[in-house]
């Protein structure tokens, strides 16, 4: 049976929240409530938005699972943040391919490639594009 | 052809209770010799049939039952037939969760993962019992 104990193991790298997950097979509803519930806290908790979900240890996923994950990546997108996700083992990509939700998520082969993918979003975000504008707006003291 | 029941069991509509049966019909396919690289595909079909069946089909009325059965068929199929005892449904007006108006929607996807997975996947008329087969290596 799941209990309340960590199924996230959280680290930041470069920056970037890395949240990488305990169980293999995350099929069993309780073990999937406790997972939505530690990745939500990610965002509406601590605040977090810049985050990569690492599944080099999951094995399978149910279509529950795949809810959380849904739900998340709104939370994600609502907070103007990036969620990224990698190291997905083939059969865990075939459930995404087959469910066509590569079309929804951000999947990359490695943590480094999340990395990438969510510095260059940040880099594209229309937030940070104004405050490039900005910049370039006010004259500068060497300008003639 | 040859069809022996290697697993019969009804239990209440509750998650924890299907938690338990699912371990126990893995316990079965691990003794019967179901090679590991089958046994992942399985649970998951069997975790879809068996929410499937609790949630929407009981309603997770803990008076309703669960009827589930496991066979293995020529000793290299294992066929699961799953039973509510809801209204039913026809699986044919589930929207597709493929469709790009439902991609973000956080449901409906347990069907599509037993189709993928399994090698046959289908309802009955009232549409409250699945059946689904899968061809699978047995450990000698």
């Amino acid at each position: 049976m799941a209990s309340d104990a960590t199924r996230l193991d959280v680290q930041t790298v470069s920056g970037i929240t890395v949240a990488r997950f305990i169980d293999n097979r995350i099929l069993d509803e309780a073990v999937i409530q406790v997972v939505g519930d530690q990745m939500y806290r990610l965002v509406d908790d601590h605040g977090l938005k810049q985050i990569i979900l690492d599944f080099q240890t999951v094995e399978h996923l149910s279509s529950a699972a795949l809810g959380k994950l849904i739900n998340m990546k709104k939370k994600v997108d609502a907070s103007g943040g990036k969620l990224s996700m990698c190291n997905l083992r083939p059969e865990l990509l075939k459930i995404f391919k087959v469910t066509k939700l590569t079309k929804v998520f951000d999947i990359q082969k490695s943590i480094e490639k999340s990395l990438k993918s969510i510095k260059i979003s940040e880099i594209l975000s229309p937030s940070t594009n104004q405050r490039h504008m900005r910049r370039l707006e006010t004259p500068s003291r060497f300008s003639s | 052809m040859s069809e022996s029941m290697i697993y019969s069991q009804s239990f209440p509509s509750d998650l924890k209770e299907s938690a338990s049966i699912q371990q126990q019909i893995l316990d079965v396919w691990v003794e019967h010799g179901i090679s590991e690289g089958d046994l992942p595909d399985l649970q998951l079909a069997l975790e879809e049939g068996l929410a499937n069946a609790v949630k929407h089909g009981n309603q997770l009325n803990p008076t309703k039952l669960v009827k589930v059965e496991c066979h293995l068929i020529n000793e290299s199929v294992i066929k699961v037939t799953i039973e509510d005892e809801g209204s039913g449904f026809n699986p044919d007006e589930v929207p597709d969760p493929t469709d790009l108006e439902n991609l973000d929607k956080p449901s409906g996807r347990g069907i599509v993962l037993m189709t993928a997975f399994m090698d046959e996947v289908l309802y009955n008329d009232r549409g409250n019992q699945l059946t689904f087969c899968k061809r699978c290596s047995i450990n000698a």
